[in-house]
Parts: C-alpha cells; structure tokens; sequence
C-alpha cells in the first residue's frame, strides 16, 4: 500500500508536483502515466526519501519511507536502471543489496536466475551491460529482499518483447500474491496490459485516476451500417451524438444498449455495435494531457474519453 | 434497461502478513561500505597501490640511498610520500562516487539514513588512514633490516612513538580534508582537483605571499592548514598545536559541516 497526499515539489520559480494525492492498493499493479517531465519520476524520488517535498506526504505501508527500518525488505525499487557504478559486476551490486539488507548469500544466486541473467553476465561490470540487462538487474536488486511493495520508474525500458513479456508476468504474479506494484511508463501498451489501476499525471498535476475500466469505459459505443446516412439519422433522431469513425462508422456517445435501441426503432440493420475500444488508452492519454504536451496533437474529437 | 454494476472484484487483501524486519545495524553498514571501496577495479588498484608503493619506495631508498643515509627515518619518509596522495583519493572517491556513478540512489533507497552512511564512510576512511600507515611503516622497517644489512650498516630506528603518531595525524589531516571535499563537492572530478588545489598550488601561493609580506610570515600558520600541519614533521610547540586546531578548524570542520548540511538534504538524481 502506498499512500501519497497532497504532494507538492517546488523548486525555484517551478512546480514539478503540484498537489498529487493517490493511493496504489494492494493485490493491483497501479500505472502512473504522464508525458515526458510530468513529474512521475520526481514523485518517486519522493517516496523513497531521495528528494524532499515542499509540503504533502507519502507513507508505504503505513510508514514513512525513512522510518523503514530495513526498506529493502519491504519495498523494492527501480528508479534508474543506469544508477549503478559502472565497474561493478552484476553479482557484486546483488551481492551489496544482499549484505545491506542481511540475507542469505544463496539469495543473490536465486536473483540472478530469478531476473534470468547468466552466471557469465553476473561477472561481467555494469559498464558493458546493454539497457535492458540492466533492467534486469535493477529488478532484481528490487527484488531481493522479496518486498511487499514494488516502485518501479520505467521498468520496461530497453527490455526486448520477450523482456516485456517476463516482467509482466513477474509483476502480475508479484501482485496476485498480495504485493502492490507502482510503475510508471510511458509505453502506454505496457501500462494498457498491465495495470488494473491507473493515474495519469500531466503538469505536475494528476488528471485522472481510477481503475483502468473505469477510464477506458467512457469511449462511447462504435456502431456500423450499411448505410451510413440512415444509421446517422437514426442516431439524431434518438437524440444521440455522434461522430464519425473510420471506414464508415459511427461512434455514438451513448450506452451499447441505447444505440442497438435506436437503431433498431429506426429499422437499420447494423453490422457492428460494440464499445469503442478502439480509442484506448493512447486517446486517453493525449486527450488528458493535451495541455501538458509539448507536442501539440490533434485528438480526434469524440474518440477522446 | 439495466445496468449491472459489477464490484472490483479483485480487490485482494494483503496475503503476506510478517513480522517488520530488524533494523539494519550500524556494524553491517561498515561492512557494507568497507567492501564498496574494494570491490571496483579503481577501488581495489588503489588499496593495492598502498603496498605495491611502500615495497617500490622502499626498494628505491634501498638502491639510490647512500649507505650512510639508510635509517627508518628515511624509509618511514620515503614510504609516506606516495600515502599523502594515494589515502586523500580513496576518502574523496568514498563519498563522491555514489553521487558521480549515481549508486547513491541505490545505497539512499536501501539505507535512508544518510547520516550512517557518511558516518561509516567516515570511520572507515580514518580506520583505513591508520592500517595503510602501519603497514606503510611496516613495510619501511622490513627495507630498514634488509637495506641495513646490504650496506652492511647498523639498523638506526630514528622514529619516535611520539614522531609516528604525528605523522599518522599529519596524512589523516590530508585524508579528512579529502574526505570534506568528498562530502561538499559530491563529485569526483571537482573533489579530487580540489585536493591538488589544496595540497600543490595553495602551498606555493602561502609560501609566496610569506616571501612578499612579513605579516604573513609570522601569522601564515594561523590560517594555512598545509603549513600548521607540515610542522607535524617536526617538533610541535604549544603553539603549533594551537595553530594546528585553528586552521583545521577553518579548513575542515567548518566545511564538513556545511558539507554534510548539505548532502543531508541534497537531491539523489
């Protein structure tokens, strides 16, 4: 459980986070989403005490991170895959993390095949270590201590298809096993796949937040007819907005059941009548954030949530 | 038309109830930090340079120094050279490494307390300066026997208890102020340009300004620390000592204090 409230970082003449208040459960993965400079990563550095807020807190499980007596053991982080004394080998970084948080040497060894990184590549130094080797890494000093909380910033960062795929298996088990998992991305496919929770930050602001059902739901209904122009007419008449799709469809801002109603009341066959899935998330993000972007993107209206 | 609210279902409770770990005690820590300053291939070459430097020291005193000249006092010398340099180094990479090769948000992430992680960096750093001097003038008094007896010399053994502590002082004094420049300047570029500025080109500009002007010539000590704690070489007076206390008080404590002041609170990016 992680807890932030009413968190604030200023710094001269800018606010990075302004008054951020969520809550990553347990038993969820919760996605923290933002475009680039957001201020995702600086909330992180907050957490886990690395920097100091103007004002607000922020407790895991239930604590302060800095009256953790053994963070390690409790929450795992990954802040920066790269922050890592580029002449130390892999083993030897686990090995430091074992001996600070006072486990059992053979722990490294199960890290290690854990995060899936070779005996040789554990004797390798960090310093010849592509990107996503080091993500493995980083994950892997993240969870060592077997912690009940995981922060993770951009996690899947230079990880190959079969790299993504591990780490969402390791982080959905980390979850159905009870653990709450806080990672930020801006892969929003990977934040699509995985989170059961989001919260989208733009501007040092939080935009939206909830379950990830919840935001996508309110995409409005796609619905498709032969004829196009009936299938319009029977919407106005229905009192129904809408807007068009590709190749020919509607998208109605209205429940499934109203639209299949209406058009149905108006003797339009349809072909297709489904929730607008379609937009998802990367609609959503865009949409959300537009103020925040540095690049100006049109969203296409009515397919914004 | 019914709308079916359907509950997060899977909303799960915490399964892993256990107890809140011990906290991690301080002996670990040092252990920790002590096996940080090895275990890089920089870290381990300068630890090892220590002895490879005292035995190459004391070879050379060995060969270049006349026979008459072959006493502890010159292998104690000969040795300590290279430490003045080598020990410094090792106590600025201590603390500015994790902040100029970033492990600093590792080591802060697991132990938050940055106050123990400097204050194992500092009792290793100070514990580190002793041993390298013991096995500095160790490594002297072995050349002493042996350089000794290939001139055919008697063994002269001109090192008080007294001149030895002064002189671990001394070389503690450069490892301290190294180890302040550490902790205010967080990078390791800036600190260890800093400590040459200190220990090469400040003394040649006090030993100037001593030349110029006769004040600074007489009260020079008070304020020059390379000068205060040269003396350590020598016999100290009462007022050495009190120039000494002076000086590291305005070269040392006072920085470290607003050093650490500052590392406490600084920003781990």
């Amino acid at each position: 459980m992680i807890k932030v409230e009413s968190l604030t970082k200023k710094y001269a003449g800018f606010t990075a986070v302004d008054d951020v208040s969520f809550t990553a459960r347990p038993g969820r993965v919760t996605g923290f989403l933002g475009p680039n400079g957001a201020g995702k990563s600086t909330t992180m550095r907050v957490m886990v005490g690395l920097t100091e807020a103007t004002s607000g807190s922020t407790t895991i499980l239930g604590r302060r991170f800095a009256d953790l007596p053994n963070p390690g053991r409790e929450v795992g982080v990954l802040l920066d895959a790269s922050a890592q004394h580029a002449g130390r080998t892999g083993r030897e970084i686990l090995t430091i993390a074992q001996r600070t948080m006072g486990l059992p040497k053979s722990s490294v060894d199960e890290t290690l095949e854990r995060v899936s990184l070779t005996e040789s590549e554990a004797g390798r130094r960090v310093r010849n270590y592509s990107l996503g080797m080091r993500q493995r890494l980083g994950i892997g000093v993240a969870l060592i201590g077997d912690p009940e909380v995981l922060i993770l910033d951009e996690p899947a960062n230079g990880l190959d298809p079969a790299g993504i795929r591990w780490m969402r298996d390791l982080l959905r088990g980390f979850a159905d096993q009870g653990g709450t998992v806080l990672l930020s991305s801006h892969l929003l496919h990977e934040i699509e796949v995985i989170a059961d929770d989001l919260v989208v930050i733009g501007n040092g602001r939080i935009v939206a937040g909830g379950t990830k059902d919840e935001l996508l739901a309110a995409g409005g209904t796609l619905v498709r007819a032969a004829d196009t122009a009936a299938l319009a007419a029977a919407l106005a008449g229905a009192g129904i907005g809408y807007s068009a799709a590709d190749r020919g469809a509607l998208l109605a801002d209205a429940e499934l059941a109203v639209v299949g109603q209406a058009a149905f009341a108006a003797g339009v066959p349809l072909t297709e009548l489904r929730a607008a899935d379609g937009a998802g998330l990367e609609e959503m993000f865009l949409a959300l954030t537009a103020e925040s972007q540095r690049d100006q993107i049109t969203v296409q209206e009515g397919t914004a949530a | 038309m019914t709308t079916a609210t359907i509950e997060s279902a899977d909303v799960r409770t915490s399964t892993r109830d256990r107890a809140v770990p011990k906290p991690i005690p301080f002996s670990r820590i040092l252990g920790v930090e002590l096996r940080k300053m090895f275990d890089t291939r920089s870290g381990f070459w300068l630890m090892a340079s220590i002895g490879i430097l005292a035995v190459v020291a004391t070879g050379a005193v060995i060969i270049f120094a006349p026979d008459d000249q072959i006493d502890y006092g010159a292998f104690g010398s000969a040795v300590g050279v290279p430490m003045t340099v080598i020990l410094p180094i090792i106590a600025i990479l201590s603390v500015s490494s994790e902040w100029s090769q970033r492990s600093a948000l590792t080591t802060f992430t697991l132990v938050p307390s940055r106050a123990r992680v400097i204050a194992a960096k500092a009792t290793l750093t100070v514990a580190i300066g002793v041993v390298s001097m013991l096995v500095a003038l160790g490594v002297g008094a072995v050349g002493n026997v042996v350089g000794s007896a290939l001139a055919g010399v008697d063994q002269t053994w001109n090192i008080s208890p007294s001149e030895f502590a002064q002189i671990v002082l001394a070389d503690g004094i450069g490892m301290l102020m190294g180890f302040m420049l550490g902790v205010l300047l967080r990078s390791s570029p800036a600190a260890v340009v800093g400590y040459f500025v200190y220990s090469l080109v400040l003394p040649g500009i006090s030993g100037a300004l001593a030349n110029a002007t006769d004040w600074w010539n007489q009260h020079g000590a008070w304020f020059d620390l390379n000068w205060a704690s040269g003396n350590l070489y020598d016999d100290m007076t009462g007022q050495m000592w009190a120039q000494l206390g002076v000086t590291a008080l305005i070269w040392l404590v006072l920085p470290l204090a607003v050093g650490l002041r500052l590392l406490m609170r600084a920003e781990v990016k």
